[in-house]
């Protein structure tokens, strides 16, 4: 397998700026000519779409919601990161790109990094043009926060909607594009495959979600901007239709798909209340700044409170452990998201969850209210507490908050090398489905950065060499054999599952898959862990193909039948998931192996034999998938380790 | 845990767009008062697949009601009518055991029914591309800063773009009407200097495409802003009639 | 022309159209009323009134086509509206509504006048064809009086008095004083013998109740329309536009209630 990332010579900071000279362009009077596929349209897929279309090429932009707006880009609260340095605290494209790489804990690729933090500025200005109402101070310029312990502020935010503004920006982009007849979306469009013609990704075959409709679609390229797979967890802050169908489809035709195992846990999420939780909501991380996270000393009183024998306010302060504050001395309640996460499962594991489920931490206001008063807090987390009420029916004034890690983000994704091409000629993966710039931990506010960086500024120039080089006519029938051979399975597939009628639902599945990942691959792991996982996974899934039942018929709108299919792929993804993380015998990031920590029980790396991309070929049906490693070179960066005592 | 509650679902079905659709009647049994509204969709329908029956369709996404995406009308009130509330945050508490619920999909000519509670809002969309943009090519613009945007126009501006784009303001609408959608759109890109050039092109194709997607007309009544999860405010509507007036006597015609 | 085929042909256009014609409305509803409640200060009054008012000659029916064309465009526009807005739902809901938050109800359902605003519309307009009947055209069949003239009230002029003053004056004319057609009507007389009938005053009470539940929404309506409304005074427009319906209809009714009860004779 070639895992050459391509990354061009030269020093870092002229990279980007050569690459571009080098890269061959397509004659603008032949742009017309190329059809290419977006699948996807949050806020890589959109912003690509509307950029491709703008420079001239045919966009067929797919999405399975009702409409682009929808992605789950929408979902993201906190804002966006960019090295302007408009507060003049001494940011700048290389704080920001050094700053990226540590917080990956040393597992991403330095090139693709820098580059990111290069073209940050330009989405600002980018998105600031289609008038995405930036907050703002009273002269009228940007205003800026400091974001997940970042020592400077260069987080733009629109209120704590930043991911839904940035993405109605890139949507009215790319409507502007649909009503131009430069785009033509297909919504309510579930990407099944990809068609792969000689060894070149050339189209994919699509269900129309209310018709049941099988169609193909072929191009000269394709871009995947699927988004994440944290649904694999079942439960997780992503939205309820977000999927590893896309990107693992591609896998199996034979795309690499990097660091499964890197996924992020947010600390501050609403705990699960019962078996019927469908999903977890995140509630902003900067409650951190103001609240104190707390678990009652005795697993005696923990219990009592479960109960409901007791309230917080009646555990005295001797008797409380802010275990975030004893530990960590110096960022206290501000520990990065891993380290805040795990300590609060290792309370809970100890048997000091406050929740009914166990599973579950104060994060008090008590100390803040009496020393701002109730009405400055309300002016802080105002949105928050309600949206806390509306869920829990409980006022965090009154009562202190209970939060519990979730599954929030994921690191890892098809590899691309710099140009954001897959290992599959042809094939673009952007945004959150591609593994490039996070390594193995992401920063807060940078996702949207990379989703915006990607479709904007950096895919609509690389995707021209390789269109250049196939030239216009390197766009095969949808008629032909591959494209019938692909649509044959698809179809075999959706026959298959509706056809089992067994006993048990697709969400039962989905729910007990979850589990295991969850118990076994979540926020901490270990190697027996992931062995058993991995003799269990596949037990699930041939109880999956034997047992599943799915109602209806494939000619209708038929929601059971379309998760059935996700959660056949997370069935299969999620092995991946463990054999990736069983092979990472180090700590890193959001991948945490109980086995490899320092005696502070902190995450311990080890450069010397995991400095490295771990991708994943697949092999096919019942075959063990082959690691391939592209080797991680550090010249602009000193590796450390982390330390937040 | 928290109580449990019996309840009646009285829920409208519909195969397709041809179909007629009826309503039929559902026991929603040992209903966790801490589940969503939607779990407690969820759970009735594990129990109608486990008795071979298609489950009811029904739209969501997020589940944190910011996508926009899930849409009923619950006792008569889109979202169930808590206020600032959609429907996947609306929770169970607010039920009483025994109750009878009736749920049922935008009622609107221009959000045609796909299925049960599934309606098609491309129109929304067609909207959108009709003008609701300003049009900047990538890369062609200028420095961030170089626009100062007075920071009451942008808070302003904001709260109209909260707008989620779920049509309950429409289902709410005793004309079915989309002024309360078209007048967040028309508002927020009208409020931010970036917005000018395309000011007056864009009230009138908007408001074209409105009508030629068959919405009804504003009659002033108000339900909309009752109903919108998001509380965009019906003074947006009468900014939009004022900048479609003076984009009438401008230009007159798109 | 541009603007005449927006202002026609769109939504918004038609909802301007409206707006303004009903201002227009509104303009001669004031108008009327403050020259009808000159019945108050006495024959003279009124008839003079009256006679300036026909006096205008031609100025006289170009305000009555401008009154009728404003009358038609609104009239117009207000059935297309309802009909465009009975297409946009076909299908209606049938859950009752009942909003988890009870308080809300309200805002939730629209009110009475918003609801029926094409009903009070018709009915005026209904009312005001019968009412030219009554007082413009003059038709003796349906003004309900019987008797001694039978309220035909074409017969009822005023002429000269000795020191050159109109008065109201008996009907029929004496024979030879004036002719027909030359003296100014009187209105006064006309007006106390029309609504000493109590089903007519009846008529009126219910047609101006509805004119009144009409512009109690339409007046505030009117403003957000034409986009001259927003949270800060628009308290002041809810609050008064059903007040100054209100007014209106106390100062019409005044007239054929104090007939009946005789104050006026
Ligand atoms: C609750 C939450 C809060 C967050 N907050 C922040 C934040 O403050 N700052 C930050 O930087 N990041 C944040 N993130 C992360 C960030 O929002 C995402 O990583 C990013 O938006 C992903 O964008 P994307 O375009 O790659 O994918 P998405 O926005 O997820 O879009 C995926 C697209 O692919 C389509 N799709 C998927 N599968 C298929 C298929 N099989 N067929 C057809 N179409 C398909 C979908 O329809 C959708 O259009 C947050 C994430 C969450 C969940
Ligand atoms: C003297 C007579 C009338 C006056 C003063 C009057 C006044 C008004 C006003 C001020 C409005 C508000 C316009 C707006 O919403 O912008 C209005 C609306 C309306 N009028 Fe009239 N009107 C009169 C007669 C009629 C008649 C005869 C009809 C009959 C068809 C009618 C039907 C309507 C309708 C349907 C509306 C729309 C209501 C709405 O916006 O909900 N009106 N009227
Ligand atoms: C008690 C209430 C009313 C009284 C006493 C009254 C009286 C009159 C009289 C006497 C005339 C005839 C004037 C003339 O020909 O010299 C008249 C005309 C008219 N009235 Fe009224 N009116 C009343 C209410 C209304 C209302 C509520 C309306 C509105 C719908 C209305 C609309 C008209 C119109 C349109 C004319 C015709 C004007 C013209 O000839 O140009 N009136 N009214
Ligand atoms: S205005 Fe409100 S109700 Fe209407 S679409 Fe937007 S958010 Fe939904
Ligand atoms: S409810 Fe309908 S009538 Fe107008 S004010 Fe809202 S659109
Ligand atoms: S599902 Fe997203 S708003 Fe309700």
């Amino acid at each position: 397998m070639n895992l050459d990332a391509h990354i061009p010579s030269g020093p870092m900071a002229q990279k980007w700026d050569k690459h571009r000279f080098d890269l061959k362009l397509v004659n603008p009077a032949n742009k017309r000519k190329y059809e290419v596929i977006v699948v996807g349209s949050g806020l890589a897929g959109a912003s690509a779409a509307a950029s491709l279309a703008e420079l001239g090429y045919n966009v067929h932009c797919f999405c399975y919601q009702d409409s682009p707006r929808r992605a789950h880009s929408i979902a993201a609260q906190g804002g966006i990161n960019a090295a302007k340095n408009y507060q003049n605290d001494g940011d700048s494209v290389y704080r920001l790109f050094y700053d990226t790489v540590k917080g990956g804990d040393y597992r991403s690729r330095e090139a693709n990094v820098y580059r990111l933090a290069q073209v940050s500025a330009n989405i600002i200005d980018q998105c600031a043009a289609q008038g995405v109402p930036f907050a703002r101070e009273y002269g009228g310029l940007l205003a800026n926060r400091s974001f997940g312990g970042a020592q400077v502020s260069r987080t733009f935010y629109a209120r704590g909607q930043t991911g839904q503004q940035l993405l109605l920006g890139a949507y009215s982009a790319l409507s502007r594009q649909i009503g131009l007849g430069k785009v033509t979306m297909h919504t309510r469009s579930e990407m099944l495959d990809v068609v792969l013609v000689d060894g070149h990704a050339k189209g994919i075959v699509v269900r129309d979600m209310v018709t049941g409709e099988i169609s193909r679609h072929s191009a000269h390229a394709v871009v995947l901007a699927t988004g994440g797979y944290g649904n694999v967890f079942y439960l997780s802050t992503n939205a309820m239709g977000c999927n590893v169908t896309a990107t693992h489809r591609a896998h199996k035709r034979g795309a690499a798909f990097a660091n499964p195992c890197y996924t992020q846990i947010h600390p501050t999420c609403i705990p699960v209340s019962g078996d019927h939780q469908s999903k977890l909501t995140l509630m902003s991380e900067s409650l951190r700044n103001d609240g104190r996270v707390w678990v009652p000393k005795s697993q005696e009183v923990a219990n009592q409170i479960r109960k409901g024998e007791l309230k917080a306010s009646d555990v005295a302060d001797v008797d409380r452990d802010y275990f975030l504050e004893r530990k960590y001395p110096s960022f206290g309640n501000l520990v990065p998201r891993d380290v805040a996460s795990r300590n609060a499962k290792e309370a809970c594991d100890d048997g000091r969850g406050v929740v009914p489920s166990g599973l579950g931490v104060y994060l008090d206001f008590a100390d803040s209210i009496n020393r701002m008063g109730e009405g400055a807090v309300r002016e802080r987390y105002g949105n928050l507490f309600d949206m806390y009420e509306k869920i829990t029916g409980s006022n965090a004034y009154q009562n202190p908050m209970t939060i519990y890690p979730a599954v929030h983000y994921t690191m890892g994704g098809l590899w691309v090398d710099y140009n954001l091409m897959s290992n599959v000629p042809g094939l673009y993966v952007i945004g959150e489905a591609n593994f490039s710039d996070h390594g193995a931990n992401r920063l807060g506010a940078s996702a949207l950065m990379q989703g915006l960086a990607d479709g904007y500024f950096v895919l609509p120039y690389t995707i021209g060499q390789y269109l250049a080089e196939v030239g216009p006519d390197d766009r095969p029938s949808a008629d032909s054999s591959e494209f019938a051979g692909v649509e044959e399975e698809v179809r075999g597939r959706i026959d298959r599952m509706l056809s089992i009628k067994g006993r048990r639902t697709p969400t039962s599945f989905h729910r007990e898959l979850g589990q295991i990942m969850w118990e076994k691959c979540g926020m901490a792991r270990d190697a027996a862990g992931l062995e058993e996982a991995i003799q269990k996974i596949p037990a699930l899934r041939e109880e999956f193909w034997s047992n599943l039942n799915v109602p209806g018929e494939n000619g209708s709108l038929n929601q059971s039948l379309e998760l059935a299919g996700r959660v056949a792929d997370f069935l299969e993804f999620g092995e991946l998931m463990c054999r990736d993380a069983l092979q990472r015998a180090e700590s890193c990031g959001g991948h945490f192996r109980t086995e490899h920590q320092t005696e502070e029980g902190e995450a311990r790396r080890d450069d010397e034999n995991f400095s490295f991309v771990g991708a994943w070929e697949y092999k096919g049906e019942g075959n063990a998938p082959e690691l391939h490693k592209e080797d991680l070179q550090y010249e602009e960066v000193k590796m450390t380790q982390r330390s937040y005592k | 845990m928290g109580k449990q509650l019996n309840l009646k679902l009285k829920v409208w079905r519909q195969d397709n767009a041809d179909d007629p659709g009826r309503f039929e009647e559902y026991d929603a049994n040992g209903i966790d008062t801490d589940m969503s509204f939607l779990e407690m969709l969820d759970v009735v329908n594990e129990g109608l697949i486990e008795e071979g029956k298609e489950p009811i369709a029904f739209d969501s996404d997020c589940r944190e009601g910011i996508c926009g995406t899930c849409s009923m009308v619950i006792n008569g009130a889109p979202h169930g009518g808590q206020q600032g509330t959609t429907a996947c945050q609306l929770h169970m508490r607010h039920f009483n055991d025994g109750m009878t619920i009736t749920i049922e999909p935008w009622r609107a000519t221009a959000f045609p029914v796909h299925r049960d509670l599934v309606v098609d809002r491309t129109s929304f969309d067609r909207i959108q591309q009709a003008g609701g943009f300003i049009s900047v090519r990538t890369g062609s613009v200028p420095d961030a800063n170089a626009t100062p945007v007075p920071k009451e126009d942008a808070d302003l501006a904001m709260d109209a773009a909260q707008c989620i784009g779920c049509g309950a303001c429409v289902a709410a609408c005793k004309n079915a009407s989309a002024m309360l959608f078209v007048a967040a759109k028309v508002s927020h890109l009208s409020l931010m200097p970036q917005g000018q050039p395309e000011r007056d092109r864009r009230a009138l194709a908007m408001v074209q495409q409105m009508d030629d997607e068959g919405f009804g007309n504003c009659t002033v009544t108000g339900s909309c802003e009752a109903a919108c999860p998001k509380e965009i405010s019906l003074d947006f509507i009468a900014r939009l009639n004022r900048d479609y007036g003076c984009a009438l006597v401008k230009k007159g015609e798109v | 022309m541009n603007l005449i085929k927006g202002i026609f042909n769109t939504s918004l256009g038609r909802k301007y159209l409206m707006a303004i014609t009903g201002a227009g409305l509104f303009g001669f509803i004031i108008a009327h009323l403050l020259g009808n409640l000159l019945v108050f200060a006495g024959p003279a009054a009124l008839n003079e009134y009256a006679k300036k008012l026909h006096d205008l000659g031609p100025l006289l029916w170009v305000a009555r086509l401008g009154l009728l064309g404003m009358a038609g465009l609104h009239i117009w526009s207000a059935i297309k509206l309802t009909t465009e807005n009975r297409e946009a739902r076909k299908v209606p809901y049938e859950g009752a509504v009942e909003p988890v938050d009870q308080h809300r109800r309200d805002d939730f359902v629209a009110k009475f006048a918003a609801r029926t605003m094409i009903f009070s519309g018709l009915i005026i307009a209904a009312f005001a064809f019968y009412h030219l009947a009554h007082y413009t055209w003059k038709v003796p069949q349906i003004n309900g009086i019987s008797g001694e003239f039978k309220g035909d009230f074409e017969t009822y002029y005023v002429h000269e008095t000795d020191d050159g003053n109109q008065t109201a004056f008996v009907s029929p004319l004496p024979d030879g004083e004036g002719a027909e057609g030359e003296n100014a009507s009187d209105v006064y007389r006309m007006v106390v013998n029309g609504f000493k009938v109590p089903w007519v005053v009846g008529f009126y009470v219910v047609a101006i109740g509805l004119l009144c539940v009409h512009l109690s929404h339409g007046l505030s309506a009117m403003f957000q329309s034409l986009g001259l409304k927003n949270k800060n005074y628009g308290k002041w427009i809810d609050c008064g536009a059903p007040l100054v319906a209100v007014l209106i209809f106390l100062g019409y009714i005044s007239i054929p209630v104090a007939v009946l009860a005789g104050f006026v004779k």
